[in-house]
Order: C-alpha cells, then structure tokens, then sequence
C-alpha cells in the first residue's frame, strides 16, 4: 500500500491507534516518497518505536528490528557466517578438494543473516527499525552509511546484494551522543517532543479504550504540569498511557491530591522525583480540601 | 521572487544563522518540495524542517527564519491607531476579547489577534532613523496581557489554590507566552516587508542555549539551562563510560577463552578479555559563591554532582569570604533544588564582608581541609577571580595546585574581561592553568576531557 499525501498518513496512523500531528505525518509521507531513511530523536517514551511499528501497520509491511546497543558489531547487524556449521562440514569433507570445499562453505546454506541483510533481501514491503542507534557504536554509523544511502550490502564472498524493494528505514535516537554528519546528512529528520495537553489525552483516549473524557483532560494536565518541575526524569507519554491503565483498574474516576499520591509511581521512578512532586503538587492540593 | 531565488535565499540566511546546511540536503529539500503540497503551509514548513534542521538546538533559529521567508500573510490592512492610555474603553473592550480568547484557547483565532493589534498599535510612533518602524513591546504594553491571568483563573474556577489553579495557571502561562511570540512574529514579519527579509533576519535569531554566556542569561534562559543539565549530565556519561570501555581491552581471560573454544572444536575462534580497570579521578570543587557568578558555581556543581559516578569521589567547598563543605548537601538521590537553597542558607560563606576574597578562602582551606587534596586528586576552582582588591594568597594556591594531580580554574568571564578592573586572572592564572568557561557548551568540553 503506498501512502499518497501527508493527510493520507495521519488518517491512515489514526485508524490504528497512532495520532500524528502535522510534523509527523508530512514527515512520514517525505521518507516514504522520497525513498530516505527517516532519523526519528527525542526523550524517552514520546513514540518513535511505536512510530515505526504504525508505519509497518498502514503499509501492511513487515517489521525488522535491529536493537543498538554497545558492542554491536557487522555480525551481529548485518551477516555472519556460521562458523560451526562450516567446521562440521570441513570435518566431514574428509578427502574432498580443498577448493570444492572452500566454495562450499561460503554458500547461503552457511550464511546467517542478520537483521540489515534481511531487510535488504526482502521483496514483500519492509520497515527497517534500528532502534536506539545512539548506543551503539560510532563504527556501526559507518556500516550503517552504504545500506542507508544504497540500500546495498557488500558481502566479500557473495558480491554486493542490492535491496530488491526499498525498506522503509526509521533510525530512533535519545540522542544521547550526536550522530556523525554524514548519517544525518542522509536521513530525514523529525524531532518527537513530549505532546501537548490535548494531544495527549486524545493519545489516552485512544490507547486505552473505557476511559472518561474529563479524566484524560485532567490526566493529561497534571502530567504537563508535573513535567514542568524540575525532576530526573519527566514522564513519557507511555507512563501516562500506564497511569491511565492504573486509575482505570483502580476503579478511580478522579484525580485529586489523594489518588495521585497514591499511584504517583507509575510515572515517577526517582525517590527524589516522586518527592518533589509530592511537595509541589500533591501538598497543594491537600490543603485547599 | 521566484520560488528558486527564495529558497536559495533561505538557505544562504539558515548558513548565515549557523545551521550546517549542505549542498546535498538543499538538494533534499527541492525534492521535498515537490512532493507536497505548496500552498499548505504547514507542510511546507515540515518539509523544510525534516530536510534542512538535524539538531534539535537548531530549531528555534529555523523557526524564525522560516516566518521570515514564508509569511502566513502579508500586507497591512489595519489601519495604525493613537496608543490608547490605560483604562480606555477600546483598551478594555481589547483585553476583554483576549481574555475570552485565551480562555478558549484556539491558536489561530489568538493569532489574527495578535496580528490585528500589531497592525493597530504595533506602529512606531517616532519614526527615527533607519530604526524598526514596528515593536512588540508597544503592543504587549497596550494589552499587559500578564495582568490578564487573575480574571482568567476566576473565569475558569471555582475555588482558588490547588492543583486545580496549578494546571490552570499552567495552561494560561503557556497561552500568554504563545501570544506574545505571535506579536514577535508578526512584528518581524511586518519589518522584513518593509527592509527585507534578510535584513531583517540579522539579530533576529537567537543563539541557542548551549552558547548563551552565564554571566549574561535572564532569568529565562537560568531556568532554560538549569533544565539541560540533567540530559547534558546523562549524554556525557554515556559518552564517559562508552570511552572508559573502549580505551583499550584488559588483559586476556583466559578460562573463558578456553571454555568458548569448545563450542569450535577447540579452536579459539574468538578470545575473552577481563573488562578493563577505568581510572576514576577523585574531585575536589572549590567554588565562589558570592552573587556576581553563583549562577556559573551552580551549573558547574550541578552537573559534576549529577555525574557523580564518573569519578571516584567528589568534594565540594563554596566561598565568599569564608569558606564551608558542601558536599553533605548533595547526598545520593538527593533534590538538586533543594540542595542548592540549603547551600546558601546554611552553609556559613561570610566571614565579614560578604564580598569573595579569594586571598581569605584560600588560606582557610588549607587550614582546615588541606588533607582533602592528595596525589590523585583533581582540584578544581571555579570563580570569576575578583578578589575586590584583597590579598591574593598565591602560595598558597601554587602549594595546593601542586599537591593535587591536575588543577584547573574555570574562569565564566569572557577573556577579554580578564585583568580588568580587581581581576586577577593572569596572576592566579600562572600558578593555575586558567579556562575561559562562559556557556555550557565549554562547560561540557571541559568535564568531558576532565573525567
């Protein structure tokens, strides 16, 4: 299925459950029009996995998931060859041809691929997420380059594998470390930021089903205002989503001093947080009952 | 002008402003362009947005620019009026629709507003020079939209105090503040109309956080910092800790080498090493507290605190006039905010004066707490060295510098200020290695290479 305008998109994440604000969606609809991979960066917890995973839902792609962290390496992103297969197949060679054997053993049958080969090789509609490329490496970046500016992969012993059909690529970072200029220069970029009040309770309306309009607005209030102190960690919009799970099987249909007290560790996780929020939020209201 | 001129012309203002824009993303960007629809603003702006600006710290520069370049209207058909004073029914019947409008909330009836009344109050009156013929302040004044907020919550609660006034409260701060970037943006607008778009982009820009000088900021952009420290402190020690791992392989485990050899016949395919012994500096924080850089002495110390487990231990001490630990203010887990009112309000900094002397500090560290420097610490003095004249005590900093590893002094003054006036940069500078540290950008470079 391809997308055909930005108004297309946010309709189209809309029916499932992903709402795109104006920024997005034409974002969304740019990656996929002209073919670029799309560097998606923000705090924790704001929706860029879930972006991607809306993306392969409306293009009925599937998903690839490469997840960065430190030490990945090209076997573990790319291919590797199966070296113990290769060893058992030496073995049983017995006296067979050196040279017979050495092409044998560099054959797909001993090929494993690793997420980036797969995407490349597959022809049904694919989404590629690397997801976190923040923490891998600054040499993944280099790796990263040829199949995101080609959408090609070298392999020595095979040749160079071109991507039958196009992966729809989306790069997540925290931004923990800036990215090198030459993966940048190469993606599209869109920044996710914690959402507006309203934006936010529509996401909790649509996330979790059942709950009362007027609790979402004052779910989704309190969040901003508890975002505005100063606290290690703000909450994401998937806390408030659980927050809103919470309150929901809790049976509590309002949100004042008492309830929040009482299930502020559902989107606050520092002692120190949880504190301040207390004393700042929770206090205040306790004294104007 | 063509669309080509403008958008070269763009382009040259977004390099011109700092952003790395290149020839390939431009490129992007023509493509983009063709790809969506042109009179839709909003995508337009996405477009250009998702091609051109691949930091975050770019994007407010973007943003401006962008209104510049692409106007949502142009022209002027409000007529310019006679300021009116205050309590004037015209104003009164203003503030009245603002008030309803701010209640409301919605974006765009809040920008023809303001679009209207720059047009109608927005108009400079003296007509000098070459000076902007529009200002914001003109409007903002007329309207005081910030005395709004005292009827606005009466409008929309019942009772006063309270999470309830909290989140209102919130909700307005943030209308008002949308309200007045309209008016800056429409009076900026109405400018480039006027004398030009580029001419017009020249100081309209402003640099991003990261490169605003500490001694300089309003209280705006403390606020702004103070909230950058925590994802600053969290970026570096990944980066700290990513280096620390990679800074070479310890040496070679050899029963796991072994053991993982058995899986490959026997062959050791791939080894094992033991993860390499970091080194971790010990720091000792010697900082001037007294008003003219505290703002300076708290960022550094928030963000060497908040990134506690990059060295082995770190002490801190503050000084005016005296000098006091304040270290047992920033115990594990606890809140940077509050450790930072208990410092002044507890922590005995004034001996006499209340002005830093430098001289004084010194010579009480070195009695009282001489033994907090060894061999492997790192001693770092964070001040604007201004002594007021007093006694320099340079011995006695020489003799400290020269027990501790290393020694720095992080000076917020820019370097041609140094030297002036009762500085003593260059004499404590001979004795100390002085850095010039005046935005969190050097104050980010200098932790990373000291950790």
């Amino acid at each position: 299925m391809t997308l055909s305008s930005p108004t297309d998109v946010r309709e189209r994440l809309a029916a499932v459950d992903y709402l795109a604000d104006d920024a997005i969606a034409t974002t969304v609809y740019l990656a996929a029009a002209l073919g670029k991979p799309l560097l998606v960066e923000g705090p924790a917890g704001v929706g860029k996995t879930e972006l991607a995973k809306a993306v392969a839902a409306i293009t009925d792609a599937r998903l690839v998931r490469l997840q960065c962290y430190e030490g990945l390496d090209e076997a573990r992103a790319l291919y590797e060859w199966n070296y113990r297969k290769q060893l058992l197949r030496i073995q049983a060679a017995g006296d067979q041809e050196w040279s017979a054997t050495h092409d044998d053993i560099f054959s797909e049958e001993f090929l494993l691929e690793r997420p980036l080969l797969t995407a490349i090789r597959r022809t049904d509609p694919t989404v590629l997420l690397i997801d976190e490329i923040d923490k891998a490496d600054v040499e993944v970046e280099g790796l990263l380059l040829e199949v995101l500016s080609d959408f090609q992969v070298t392999i020595p012993e095979l040749g160079t594998i071109t991507a039958a059909r196009r992966p729809f690529v989306v790069l997540t970072s925290n931004a923990t470390r800036e990215l090198s200029e030459a993966l940048k220069r190469r993606c599209l970029y869109l920044h996710l930021d914690h959402p507006s009040p309203e934006r936010e309770r529509d996401i909790v309306r649509a996330r979790v089903p059942g709950i009362d309009e007027a609790l979402a607005t004052r779910l989704a209030q309190v969040v901003a205002v508890l975002r505005e102190l100063e606290l290690k960690k703000p909450p994401s919009i998937a806390e408030t989503v659980d927050w809103a799970r919470t309150l929901l099987a809790l049976g509590l249909d309002r949100l004042g001093g008492e309830e929040i007290a009482a299930t502020l560790g559902v989107v606050l996780k520092h002692h120190s947080d949880q504190e301040r929020a207390r004393k700042e939020v929770v206090a205040g209201d306790a004294t104007a009952r | 002008m063509a669309l080509l001129d403008r958008h070269l012309a763009f382009l040259a203002a977004l390099r011109e402003a700092g952003l790395p824009v290149s020839l390939a993303e431009g490129l992007d960007a023509v493509h983009a362009l063709a790809a969506i629809d042109l009179a839709e603003r909003k995508a337009l702006r996405a477009a250009y947005a998702a091609t051109l600006v691949k930091r975050q710290a770019h994007r407010e520069a973007f943003d401006t620019l962008f209104d510049l370049w692409f106007p949502p209207v142009t022209g002027s058909p409000e007529t310019a009026r006679e300021r009116p004073a205050y309590g004037d029914p015209e104003v009164r019947r203003l503030r009245d629709e603002l008030s309803r409008l701010l209640v409301e909330g919605d974006d765009d009836l809040l920008r023809d507003f303001a679009r209207q009344a720059v047009g109608a109050y927005g108009r400079g009156s003296g007509g000098g020079s070459g000076g902007s013929p529009w200002f914001s302040y003109q409007v903002l004044r007329t309207l005081s939209p910030d005395t709004l907020m005292a009827g606005l919550l009466a409008a929309v609660l019942t009772e006063r105090g309270g999470l309830d006034e909290k989140v209102a409260r919130r909700t307005f701060t943030r209308r008002i503040e949308r309200l007045e970037r309209f008016v800056a943006e429409d009076v900026r607008r109405r400018i480039a109309e006027e004398t030009g778009a580029g001419k017009a982009a020249r100081g309209a820009v402003r640099r991003p956080l990261e490169e605003i000088d500490f001694l300089r900021a309003t209280r705006a952009d403390l606020t702004a910092i103070r909230r950058e420290i925590q994802p600053l402190a969290r970026r570096l020690a990944a980066r700290l800790t990513h280096r620390r791992r990679h800074g070479g392989r310890g040496r070679l485990d050899f029963r796991r080498t072994v053991r993982a050899s058995l899986s490959t016949g026997g062959v050791p395919l791939t080894t094992h090493h033991r993860p390499p012994r970091p080194h971790k500096p010990e720091l000792v924080v010697l900082c001037d507290a007294s008003d003219s850089v505290s703002s300076f002495a708290h960022f550094t110390l928030l963000l060497t605190y908040a990134l506690r487990e990059q060295f082995a231990r770190v002490r801190a001490f503050a000084f005016i006039d005296d000098l006091d630990e304040i270290t047992r203010f920033f115990a594990p887990g606890a809140d940077v905010v509050e450790a930072m009112t208990r410092m002044t309000r507890e922590a005995r900094l004034v001996w006499i004066s209340g002005h830093s002397d430098y001289g004084r500090a010194f010579g009480v560290f070195a009695d009282r707490y001489a033994d907090a420097i060894t061999p492997k610490t790192s001693l770092l003095i964070l001040g604007d060295a201004r002594s007021n004249y007093g006694s320099l005590n340079l011995e006695t900093v020489e003799r400290l510098a020269g027990r501790a590893r290393h020694a720095y002094w992080l000076n917020p003054e820019p370097l041609r200020d140094w030297d002036t006036g009762d500085s003593a940069a260059s004499a404590y500078g001979a004795v100390v290695p002085m850095r010039e540290c005046r935005n969190l950008a050097q104050l980010a470079d200098f932790v990373e290479s000291l950790a």
